[in-house]
């Protein structure tokens, strides 16, 4: 398990620190998010749920997700 | 009596009274407070899932997307920008296409910006959203955002959270005539008479938030809202009389002894 590096993406405007190569899929996994219930925009594009396993993160990538909440 | 719809966008609704879903204490509170509403669809805004704290109550979990309405607005945006790509997130939850568009222009009246409105409809309705539009009380602006395919007109009463009821009857009269679009009276709206006087005037249907969110019982003024939206549609339906100047007796006046 040498030599995994790591890299900072932000997550809803916040640091966080991950390993390299890791997929969109299992850093949402990670995270505990209830899927059906959200929305993900990786660097300010609507990712679709089923490209998730594709993907990599990459430095310094954005992630946002959203839910709904009371408004008026 | 005809059975008496609210049609938005192909779709049938027997409630004319949309309720927020903001600003209530906590969500049982809301949830409670829009079963008594009987509203079929309620407001809710998109923001940032908490990740720090996954234990916090989810409005899914007590308003059942599956039984109620959930019209996504784009309160707080500022931008066309920020409205589209909010409404854009919201149709990603869960195919929301039937959404509310609010672009504001001023913090401190909560004032649409209409130029923005507009662009952001145009876009919105080409993109297959069905767009309820929140917006000035200017007919001409009402009649510009048909144009570009609105479902849904929904001119502002007074000031987002004011209270201060219908400010501009004529002008709400003005776009009812000019218009077969669902109008929808929101925003300003302070006690449940105010809502009788909107359906009164024409409208297809009231948005309430803080006016039930914020009263002392919220119960309470729930369920007065639900039976003046009721009441002041039936009004509307029944015709009401002329208004004259004079007295006119209302028993006969032979055979008085």
């Amino acid at each position: 398990m040498k030599n995994i590096k790591k890299i900072k993406i932000k997550i809803n405007g916040k640091t966080s620190i991950i390993q390299e190569n890791l997929t969109l899929e299992s850093y949402i996994k990670r995270l505990k998010v209830p899927l059906k219930k959200v929305a993900i925009e990786l660097n300010h594009e609507i990712v679709n749920k089923n490209s998730f396993k594709k993907i990599k993160l990459k430095k310094n990538d954005r992630i946002e997700i959203v839910h709904f909440i009371g408004g008026g | 009596m005809k059975k008496d719809f609210l049609k938005i966008a192909n779709r049938k609704f027997k409630s004319r009274l949309i309720v927020g879903t903001g600003k209530y204490k906590d969500m049982s509170e809301c949830a409670k407070a829009v079963k008594l509403s009987g509203a079929e669809i309620v407001t809710v805004a998109v923001r940032r899932v908490n990740i720090e704290n996954k234990n916090k109550p989810l409005l899914m979990d007590y308003l059942n997307p599956k039984k109620i309405t959930y019209l996504p607005n784009t309160a707080g945006c500022f931008t066309s920008e920020e409205a589209l790509r909010t409404l854009r997130l919201a149709r990603e939850i869960g195919g929301w296409k039937l959404v509310k568009l609010e672009v504001l222009g001023d913090k401190k009246t909560l004032y649409p910006d209409m130029i923005e409105t507009l662009k952001s409809t145009k876009v919105l309705t080409k993109e297959g959203f069905n767009v309820m539009v929140y917006c000035t009380d200017d007919p001409l602006m009402a009649k510009k955002l048909e144009d570009v395919g609105a479902s849904a007109i929904m001119p502002l009463a007074a000031p987002i959270g004011s209270g201060l009821g219908i400010q501009n009857k004529i002008n709400i009269r003005i776009i009812r005539s000019q218009t077969k679009l669902p109008i929808i009276v929101d925003a300003g709206l302070g006690q449940s008479s105010d809502a009788a006087i909107a359906m009164e005037l024409g409208c297809d249907g009231v948005l309430v938030n803080t006016a039930i969110a914020r009263a002392k019982n919220p119960y309470q003024m729930a369920l007065a809202f639900k039976n003046s939206v009721i009441a002041g549609r039936q009004s509307y339906l029944s015709g009401r009389i002329e208004k004259t100047f004079l007295g006119k007796p209302s028993s006969p006046t032979k055979g008085i002894i």
